[in-house]
């Protein structure tokens, strides 16, 4: 049987995670969102070098693991003088990482639209940033939404990196509780409710979006 | 109670076989829980097996390059057997862990423990120990020329990296209520995070800071040690005879000077 006392005697440890680990979430949401956007529009921007920028930050940062960048930050930036607390390493750390599959899933969406059409609309006498802004970006917002919901819900889980950094969020408190308690299972089920608190919400949250995105074309 | 006579035979001979086994094992053991003492067993055999540490830096760690095992209980280890079969060679050494140390004594797999093992209550009444053979206390590690000197510096603001589960991190909150204190999975990364100017001081036992230090001449000791944990010989309960020998033995090495000797060899107190 599950102990609840664990639970509440360590409330406030577990609320002080769960208070940096949305706190984490939200910036890494956005910041991932923002980076993750500019690097697809470089990847596909019709100009050279921009791709290959574009392409060498995808590749190079998808195929990392999230420790090691989040280590970067931590205990690499420290050697040429710039200092982060674990909470701002690892939600950077985070953002950086969650970009770049988030880019992948952009371009994808923008290439998934048949090149005829913006060929057809820079003949109608269309610029191309016109195009992609009328034409193409509308139709690939539909299908980029659910690959995108998906690297959302990765980055809130994601965030338990932050435990490794001394990052103050969920599971760096769910360590503690257990490691004072020799209580594990019983700690652990409590920062997975934790989690899904965050998680279900914002799956729900893209699949509505999802919805109303297909009725409106 | 049984449907015929071959399982009756069948049991005669399981139980042949495992008591002719049982008397196997106990041959190959160390020690054997009836009849003489461990200590006339050790004398018989000619040598005794001592459970150390291979990952403690100072105190046990295994060399890579020759793949002997060095340091400060090896030394001691040694020194005993010197004292109590009269040859220091007539040890042989077997790796132990926190978690195996105990279960291996009592298995009979080694005669003693000499492994950073803190004398305790709790292990008391597991193990009889010898008398202290090597005095630890939690202390605190700060960069050379930090403005930290002790245990009174750890005012609000300050950072202090600590293992997580460690008693010392326990103990820290109760000693520096104001400081704040970051927890991390091992000594290694919390190490590491002290030379990358995370936290201010590191705090454990000073034997593990020691190590440290060893590895890195730019940082300190500072502040002294304020709990104790006095190191101490483990053997299996009830073996007094060897309790005596082995304190007889340390009281020897300590008046010989041959004590601080190995103390100073391993441990450069700044």
């Amino acid at each position: 049987m599950i102990d609840f006392s664990i639970l509440i005697d360590n409330w406030d440890a577990y609320l002080e995670g769960f208070k940096n680990t949305v706190l984490a979430s939200l910036i890494g949401l956005v910041g991932s969102f923002v980076i993750g956007v500019i690097v697809a529009v470089m990847r596909i921007a019709p100009i050279k070098p921009l791709n290959w920028i574009g392409t060498a930050y995808v590749e190079f940062i998808r195929n990392i693991p999230l420790l090691i960048i989040a280590f970067f930050f931590y205990v690499g930036l420290p050697a040429v003088g710039v200092t982060l607390p674990g909470f701002v390493a690892g939600t950077i750390a985070l953002s950086i990482y969650t970009a770049s599959f988030i880019a992948e899933a952009i371009r994808a969406g923008i290439q998934s639209v048949p090149k005829g059409q913006m060929e057809a609309a820079r003949s109608s006498g269309l610029t191309y940033l016109q195009a992609m802004k009328t034409i193409i970006l509308p139709q690939a917002i539909k299908i980029v939404i659910p690959p995108i919901g998906n690297q959302f819900i990765n980055l809130v889980k994601n965030s338990s990196i932050l435990g490794m950094i001394a990052g103050l969020d969920l599971m760096y408190f769910g360590d503690i509780v257990s490691s004072h308690t020799f209580i594990t299972f019983d700690v652990y089920i409590f920062v997975g409710l934790f989690y899904l608190v965050l998680t279900i919400p914002l799956s729900l949250g893209v699949g509505y979006l999802e919805k109303r995105l297909a009725r409106s074309h | 109670m049984f449907k015929s006579k071959t399982s009756k035979v069948g049991l005669i001979v399981f139980l042949a076989i495992s008591m002719l086994l049982a008397a196997c094992g106990k041959g190959d053991k160390a020690t054997s829980g009836s009849g003489k003492n461990a200590l006339d067993q050790i004398k018989k055999r000619g040598k005794i097996v001592i459970g150390v540490k291979y990952d403690t830096r100072l105190f046990g760690l295994k060399n890579p390059k020759t793949g002997e095992v060095e340091g400060f209980d090896i030394d001691i280890s040694k020194e005993l057997a010197k004292e109590i079969l009269g040859d220091e060679k007539k040890v042989e050494f077997k790796e132990v862990t926190s978690k195996t140390r105990i279960p291996m004594l009592n298995n009979g797999d080694i005669d003693a423990i000499v492994a950073t093992m803190t004398i305790s209550e709790d292990r008391k009444k597991e193990v009889d120990f010898s008398d202290v053979y090597f005095d630890a206390g939690q202390s605190l590690l700060v960069k050379k020329g930090s403005p930290i000197k002790g245990l009174e510096d750890l005012k609000k603001g300050t950072k202090v990296l600590a293992v997580k589960g460690s008693t010392s991190a326990v103990n820290i909150r109760e000693k520096a209520p104001e400081a704040t204190i970051l927890e991390y999975e091992n000594y290694t990364e919390a190490f590491t995070a002290l030379k990358s100017g995370q936290g201010d001081a590191l705090t454990t036992d000073d034997s593990i800071l020691y190590g440290m230090v060893d590895q890195d001449p730019n940082y300190q000791l500072v502040g002294g040690t304020f709990t104790e944990e006095p190191y101490g010989i483990a053997v299996k309960k009830g073996n007094k005879e060897l309790v005596d020998a082995l304190n007889k033995a340390l009281k020897k090495i300590k008046e010989s000077g041959k004590y601080d000797e190995i103390k100073n060899k391993w441990i450069k107190t700044n």
